[in-house]
């Protein structure tokens, strides 16, 4: 094959000299940028940003409109690293939650935010990943696991511990806090 | 003149039976080549054509030609991607394809049909888009070549290509060959990305399409072109908005035509026919097949000298790297070095100088930036190292800038700050420096 590379290198000498030292916007910066660009978040979904300048922190509410977690509002804080995309975002849930895949303290057991992970995937990705979460629980894969017991054995019976631990309920000698979106007219 | 004289490489020569002449190419030192530029003749090259491997994108007119010229140049590992299916219209050029193959994907069957007639090459077929495909997909091939109909892809795999180089690595360098065809006019070019102009450094080499103001098609049209843009553009949306228009579905395009036809009656315009209509709605270029013949050649000869070192290829920094063909005044071609833009947007490593008044709006530069016509974002993000500047996307980012929108360049940014713009139709982001004026 052609040596084009050592005249690439050649090349690059040169133009590092040229380069500026005034701040540039970072690579990763570049790249969630380009991902927030790309985000298509359903009526379920948004965003916020605590800072606005600092992209690489947010929250992510959620308000699943199906599935065992209907009704519910639950948020996410998503810290992107410098790294982003050579390393996944981290992402934990902020509030106390009786689900299979995410442990009492807001760990969240999804394949991609870890050893899935590659530089491709984007933040959508991930979003959809948490998304389907939400809609079909994984007692398989467990990080909580009495939750998880609890859906193999009688999906009825998880779904109304879903549903008390959701209204401020204790279930299994844990106590919850609400989480249900407060909708006048309608059933808790 | 006798064939006593060939000389062959230890072992070579019943395995390489078939290449035994182009084989003394590569074997015997060449006239404008020595070992300084890398051509040892003998093994190693022929090692080198066995084992590139090499992505041929389209697998049409020019496609058809690239992989049956490859293959027979001895390339053994070849990959091909194309998104369409075969039509009975192909055929008088389209040689891979038969009657029976219409409506198979062209990717597939092209694929199939150079295998079978050349034992000993792979051709790996891809059915979809390019943009299905990601960066460490296409880290795997040493050369791309192109024989694409659209400008969007080619900006596509341009963008993309400049996009992996990485000095780390370098096995992310891939030499971009280029054809492209427009009935009797042609041309090929080789790019290195990022070390010579790229595509949307030369994108004003692709004539635009020629477009009819929306006015003038839906008040005074004097062409049956226009009629036929006006059933096309105007017409369909108002009485079939629920239907998408397929302009492969002969239903549709007679719909078009009648009332193209009837339009063009009231306006005392003549010359509207059914064929003219399929023309027209699928801007269909008239295609011939021995100009693709002839810029095919061009781009698989330099493929063949870019993996062998067996003679100089166009490309090189500084030197030729865009050839081009005409054929409908007498015969032409002309080769010369199309130069690398500094502010190329795409493959422009330094951001480009932006010159704005400091007390112009950020909003007034988010609509430049719309109206530039090398970047005509639709939906941009802007940002600064500090700062979010305006975001259309998400919607709780853009309801916390717009307030920006409204604020001074200087309450926002320093004389020569680099801001980072994208956008969802672009791969690449674009980059400036801001230079108060």
């Amino acid at each position: 094959m052609l040596k084009i590379w050592s005249m690439k290198k050649e090349q690059q000498k040169s133009e590092v000299a040229a380069g500026s030292n005034k701040k540039k916007v970072t690579s990763a910066q570049l790249r969630v940028q380009k991902d927030l660009n790309e985000l298509s978040l359903p009526d379920t979904i948004s965003t916020h940003f605590p800072n606005p300048d600092d992209i690489l922190n947010f929250v992510l509410t959620l308000t699943p409109d199906e599935g065992f977690y209907k009704g519910g509002v639950f948020t996410f804080t998503f810290a992107i690293s410098v790294n982003f995309p050579h390393e996944p975002p981290k992402v934990t849930c902020n509030e106390k939650i009786y689900h299979p895949n995410i442990d009492l303290n807001g760990n969240v057991c999804l394949n991609i935010l870890r050893q899935d992970w590659m530089p491709v995937l984007d933040l959508n990705a991930v979003i959809v990943g948490i998304q389907f979460l939400f809609l079909e629980p994984n007692a398989g894969d467990w990080l909580n696991k009495e939750a998880a017991d609890d859906m193999k054995g009688d999906r009825e019976r998880f779904y109304r511990n879903v549903r008390s631990a959701m209204a401020g309920g204790t279930v299994k000698g844990e106590t919850f806090k609400r989480v249900l979106k407060a909708k006048p007219g309608e059933k808790a | 003149m006798a064939a006593a004289a060939v000389p062959t490489t230890n072992g070579s020569a019943t395995r390489r039976a078939r290449w035994t002449y182009s084989d003394r190419i590569l074997s015997r030192p060449g006239a404008y080549v020595d070992e300084e530029d890398g051509f040892v003749p003998g093994e190693a090259p022929i090692t080198s054509v066995e084992n590139a491997r090499i992505l041929v994108i389209g697998a049409g007119g020019l496609g058809c030609e690239i992989l049956k010229n490859l293959a027979l140049s001895g390339f053994k590992k070849i990959d091909v991607i194309d998104m369409d299916t075969i039509d009975v219209s192909n055929l008088n050029r389209q040689f891979l394809f038969r009657e029976k193959d219409v409506g198979q994907p062209k990717a597939t069957v092209a694929a199939n049909f150079v295998m079978k007639r050349v034992p000993g090459c792979t051709i790996t077929p891809y059915v979809g888009k390019i943009q299905d495909k990601d960066q460490d997909y296409y880290l795997q091939f040493n050369i791309v070549v192109c024989g694409l109909d659209s400008i969007e892809a080619r900006r596509w795999i341009n963008a993309t290509l400049v996009d992996l180089v990485d000095m780390e690595n370098p096995d992310s360098l891939k030499p971009l060959i280029d054809g492209g065809t427009e009935g009797f006019k042609g041309q090929s070019r080789v790019i290195f990305p990022t070390m010579t102009s790229c595509i949307e450094c030369q994108l004003d080499m692709h004539a635009p399409r020629a477009a009819v103001p929306l006015c003038t098609l839906a008040s005074i049209p004097r062409q049956p072109q226009h009629c036929i843009e006006w059933a096309h553009i105007i017409k369909w949306e108002e009485e079939r908005k629920d239907v998408t228009l397929d302009t492969d579905d002969p239903e549709h395009i007679t719909w078009l035509y009648k009332k193209a036809l009837a339009r063009a009656q009231e306006y005392n315009i003549s010359g509207v026919t059914y064929s003219m209509t399929q023309g027209v709605v699928k801007n269909i270029i008239p295609a011939i097949a021995s100009t693709n013949a002839i810029i095919a050649a061009s781009c698989c000869n330099e493929a063949y000298k870019i993996a062998t070192t067996c003679a100089p290829c166009i490309g090189m920094p500084g030197q030729n790297n865009y050839m081009l063909y005409t054929g409908d005044t007498s015969v032409y071609t002309y080769t010369f070095e199309h130069q690398k833009k500094d502010d190329c947007p795409v493959c422009g490593n330094l951001p480009k100088d932006l010159v704005v008044n400091p007390t112009s709006t950020l909003g007034d530069l988010v609509e430049s930036f719309a109206e530039r016509p090398e970047s005509q974002l639709k939906k941009p993000n802007l940002r600064s190292e500090g700062k979010s500047l305006y975001y259309s996307s998400p919607a709780s980012l853009m309801a916390q800038t717009k307030g920006n929108l409204v604020k001074p360049l200087n309450e926002l940014l320093s004389d020569g700050e680099e801001i980072a713009v994208t956008d969802p139709a672009f791969s690449t982001v674009f980059k400036y420096r801001v230079h108060f004026s």
